[in-house]
């Protein structure tokens, strides 16, 4: 199959036509649900296409106009060039892919429906722009545009703090770009135009050179912008408040997508324009990964909230992205790529079980529910299913993309890698614990007429179910795609 | 020297001049229509009708390649000129655009002084622009402001009287500082014509006198320090504040972009000619210019996040934002032949995208705010529902104003820090980002407001109703979306107009 020309585009663009077509659709409810969804089943398909172009013909480029003739910021020498490699196509379809989920998991949102859903379409528009964005200004430009939506969808459709939550999300995002901000621009002028391939090839080669900035000073600015993002601890502590107050499809995409921002942010940049300062500080970046791993899952422990305690286990997961990332073989990188992914489903899956059972239960805290199971057997069944995936339970994908951290980061790091795989431990205990307590057990009384899931709900369950089975199963289907690209960046096979 | 005095040999041409010569007669007639005409809506048409021709005439300028000096020098005509020009008639149309319904109600008495004052203080913002000597262009710094105190107190009422004395005395303090330093100027050069100084200047100091140089130094803080209040920039900015509560909100809206950019474009002019060329290494002009800058986004945005009114919430964000474009100007003095351009245009770029986003935001409170005047953050709760369209655009606009894409102002701060990192002035480019970061706060906090359900069922004004003011609030939208995703027309022509006065 043969990309066309404008494939890249439309995919990153469909859900704003999507979003201006929900805009003037009127207060018809329904008929916004199925614009929404319409747009991006079709955005899934041609996702679905792109990755069957990738995998015959290789990377696909998109470029209006070319550096130094007609580019989009003149005297800037900033051009609309998008690209979609292995490390970027996985997660575009991953992307995509949650983006239909999120719209089906959004069936039971009552109010403004038509703004929520304006929003939550530019949303998935500026994250794939993140993952696609070959110009390193217009990876800036998209990894902003995403603020705004967020801030809204947390705000307006949130429960708790929501005003609270949403903001922190919002300004710690931003303090990060605005060091990231100042390394886009110094790089600019080590490479004479943003085109980031060309930032790679200088970075592999050992060539990029600022006059007035040491190399050191713009990694640990990009750094600092991702390991926000990620988030690493100590700058995890935006996570809990913005996913615990965010409505059900908004902690999905967080959770699946928004945080692998991040991690695509240290590979394509940290590890792959910066190879000689990423070994350097590669130790620390382990160090910090572990305790990320380890104190992520140990507050799991303490919390009540069920969305909390799915957020905390997030940090501990995104901790062993780190952890393959700053190893730095092809194996851990890989692996870590493969992490980011299957977070991605089973999170995301994690999320969307505990928004259903908060909106049939109306509540999550935990001592309060109980025997669940009985009342919800799918949704139950479902809730297991995630959390033993999550707990890296073998031929579920959690469980070849932790498999693949660990040996990678083994050699390199063995005490780290050791100390890390207690967190695996800890996972088990965890997840097995709340499984326990909100599933199993004597049926409380208030629960006796609790519904399950409904058709919609379903339907997204195991939109996320089946990648979870088919990765697990048969990991080189994702793996390989993003080794393609990771072994340009790291080296070796 | 011409024996003979005629028109020819003193370079006297109309036609240099027809814009401004259209917007005065243009003003002359508002007020005698006022005086035989019911209804007075016609006036701010024949307002807008006169700004456009006046905007024509510019382009007609700029396109029939009529540059150079004439009048002697004292009238530049050049693209830098025409650009501004166009940005101040821009940010004038929009805001006559908004102002009938606005007047209608608040200032039912006095439809022909409004129309006309404002269009003679655009007379004077726009001769500001193309001077090149320096008498000129203090009288037509007052041209402006009496025309400006005259409209900020017009509302007659306890805040709008009290905040125009305030922007009278300040004015006064600070063109006596600009006139002491240009006072300095003269005595040094023996001249007041911009373009002949810089010979005179590089001479003297090619002389050597430290004293000469120090005295140079001594002008030039006093001049930039003194345009500070034009700009509302610190050290100057103490007016902004009193006066955007005060004064009509649609003569805020005005005075936030054309009186700033009209200040920007003298900024220039002299700093560039004079400074620049004479190679003035003595003192850290980046520094200098720079510390302001921070100073000015630092103090407005930290001042913004704990303001209830909406009004002064935007009086400290124009502070701030007068502090980004100064990162511009910085850049300027770092002496660099290849960053000028950059700079400039940057700052014109950033001026422009400036003027739609403002303007945008200033139409949208005109349109949201309860007919009982009040302009406290909480009142625009539910603003949605009220008027959705000025409700989007509001939004767009605070957005902008964060400088969050896809609007202009986040095009404007990229090029703009990419000046400053060009210019070796990194830190600078990190000081805005940063700021950024702090705006957010305040400006994300209206506009959550806007979308909240309201409690109280209030109906949607008066004023949102207003045809005019819905063209001028699209208009502003497009503007800021437009600069936001497609903006290499204008930075194209900004460009050019940077090279046509950049040595």
């Amino acid at each position: 199959m043969q990309a066309f020309d404008g494939l890249i585009t439309l995919i990153v663009f469909l859900p704003v036509i999507g979003a201006a077509a929900v805009a003037i659709a009127g207060r018809e409810q329904m008929l916004v649900r199925r614009i929404a969804l319409g747009a991006m089943i079709l955005d899934l398909l041609l996702a679905t296409y792109a990755w069957l172009s990738y995998s015959a013909n290789g990377p696909i480029v998109e470029q209006l106009g070319q550096y130094g003739t007609d580019p989009w910021i003149p005297g800037v020498n900033a051009s609309y060039l998008l690209n979609i490699d292995g490390l970027s196509m996985p997660l575009v379809f991953l992307t995509v892919l949650l983006g239909v989920v999120a719209v089906l998991g959004s069936w039971h949102v009552k109010e403004r429906v038509r703004e929520y859903h304006v929003w939550l379409l530019l949303l998935l528009t500026g994250v794939q722009g993140v993952f696609v964005a070959g110009d390193l200004l217009l990876f800036f430009l998209f990894w902003e545009v995403e603020l705004v939506p967020m801030y809204f969808l947390i705000a307006m459709w949130g429960s708790g703090h929501r005003e609270y939550s949403a903001m922190k999300f919002v300004l710690y995002t931003l303090f990060g770009s605005a060091f990231m901000l100042v390394g886009v621009l110094a790089l600019r002028f080590a490479i004479g135009s943003f085109d980031m391939s060309a930032m790679t090839l200088a970075g592999q080669e050992d060539t990029l050179r600022v006059a007035f900035l040491g190399l050191d000073a713009i990694f640990l600015m990009f750094l600092a912008a991702f390991a926000i993002k990620l988030p690493v601890w100590p700058l995890h502590t935006w996570l809990p408040d913005a996913h615990t107050d965010a409505p059900t499809a908004v902690s999905v995409l967080l959770a699946g997508v928004l945080l692998k921002m991040g991690g695509y942010g240290l590979i394509r940049i940290n590890v792959g324009m910066f190879p000689g300062e990423m070994e350097q500080w590669a130790p620390l970046l382990v160090i910090l990964s572990v305790v990320s791993v380890l104190y992520g899952a140990a507050v799991v422990f303490r919390q009540t909230d069920l969305k909390r305690l799915v957020a905390y286990s997030s940090v501990s997961h995104m901790g062993l992205v780190l952890l393959g990332v700053a190893s730095l073989g092809a194996v851990s990188v890989t692996g870590a790529a493969l992490q980011m992914f299957a977070h991605g489903t089973i999170t995301g899956l994690l999320f969307l079980v505990v928004g259903i059972i908060y909106e049939n239960a109306h509540t999550r805290h935990i001592p309060d529910l109980g025997g669940l199971i009985s009342r919800m057997p799918v949704v139950g069944a479902v809730f297991v299913f995630a959390g033993l995936a999550s707990l890296g339970l073998p031929l579920l994908s959690g469980f070849a993309a932790e498999l693949m951290v660990f040996l990678g980061s083994f050699d390199a790091y063995p005490w780290q890698t050791a100390f890390a795989v207690l967190g695996i431990v800890l996972t088990a205990g965890y997840i097995l614990w709340t499984v326990e307590r909100v599933l199993l057990g004597p049926l409380k009384e208030r629960w006796q007429s609790v519904k399950d899931a409904s058709p919609a709900d379903f339907v997204a369950m195991a939109l996320l179910v089946l990648p979870i089975i088919i990765v697990g199963v048969y990991p080189a289907l994702v793996a390989d795609v993003f080794r393609d690209t990771v072994t340009l960046l790291v080296g070796g096979g | 020297m011409p024996t003979q005095i005629d028109a020819a040999s003193l370079g006297i041409d109309f036609a240099h001049l027809a814009p401004e010569i259209i917007l005065t007669l243009v003003a002359i007639a508002v007020v005698l229509v006022d005086l035989v005409a019911r209804d007075k809506s016609v006036l701010a048409w024949l307002s807008a009708l006169g700004v456009a021709m006046a905007g024509g005439a510019a382009v007609w300028l700029w396109t029939s390649d009529a540059s150079g000096a004439s009048y002697s020098g004292i009238v530049i005509t050049d693209l830098f000129g025409t650009m501004f020009k166009l940005i101040v008639l821009g940010g004038t149309l929009l805001a006559i655009l908004f102002s009938p319904a606005y007047v209608e109600r608040r200032l039912a008495r006095f439809h022909g002084e409004y129309y006309g004052l404002l269009l003679l203080a655009t007379v004077g913002m726009m001769l500001l622009v193309s001077m090149g000597e320096l008498i000129s262009i203090v009288l037509a710094l007052e041209i402006q402001t009496f025309a400006l105190v005259a409209l900020i107190a017009l509302l007659k009422d306890e805040k709008s009287t009290e905040s125009a004395l305030k922007f009278l005395l300040l004015s006064a303090v600070a063109t006596a500082v600009m006139l002491y330093g240009m006072a300095i100027l003269f005595g040094l050069t023996g001249t007041t014509f911009i373009a002949d100084m810089p010979a005179i200047v590089a001479e003297r100091v090619a002389d050597g006198g430290v004293a000469n140089n120090l005295a140079l130094i001594l002008a030039g803080v006093l001049i930039i320090v003194g345009f500070g209040f034009k700009i509302s920039s610190v050290p100057f900015q103490m007016w902004v504040p009193p006066v955007y509560e005060g004064a009509p909100t649609p003569i805020v809206g005005y005075l936030s972009v054309a009186s700033k950019a009209a200040g920007f474009a003298v900024l220039l002019r002299l700093f560039i000619v004079v400074f620049e060329q004479a190679g003035l290494d003595a003192l850290d002009w980046p520094l200098l210019i720079g510390g302001l800058a921070v100073a000015s986004m630092t103090i407005g945005n930290v001042v913004a996040i704990i303001q209830t009114n909406i009004k002064r919430l935007l009086a400290y964000s124009t502070i701030a934002q007068a502090g980004y474009i100064l990162i511009g100007v910085a850049v300027l003095g770092n002496g660099e032949a290849n960053v000028y351009e950059l700079a400039t245009s940057g700052v014109i770029f950033y001026l422009a995208a400036y003027t739609f986003s403002n303007l945008a935001a200033f139409g949208a409170l005109i349109a949201l705010s309860p007919p009982n005047g009040n302009d406290s953050i909480e009142e625009l709760t539910g603003g949605f529902s009220r008027s959705p369209f000025a409700a989007v655009v509001l939004t767009v606009a605070l957005i902008s104003l964060v400088g969050l894409p896809p609007t202009g102002l986040f095009v404007g701060k990229i090029y703009l820090f990419y000046g400053a990192v060009q210019g070796d002035l990194w830190w600078l480019a990190l000081a805005g980002a940063l700021n950024s970061f702090v705006s957010a706060y305040y400006y994300l906090r209206p506009v959550r407001r806007l979308w909240q359900s309201s409690d109280s069922d209030v109906a949607t004004s008066e004023a949102a109703r207003s045809l005019s003011l819905r063209a001028s609030m699209a208009v502003s939208l497009i503007g800021v979306i437009t600069l936001g995703i497609v903006p290499f027309w204008l930075i194209s022509r900004a460009t050019e107009a940077a090279a046509s006065f950049t040595p």
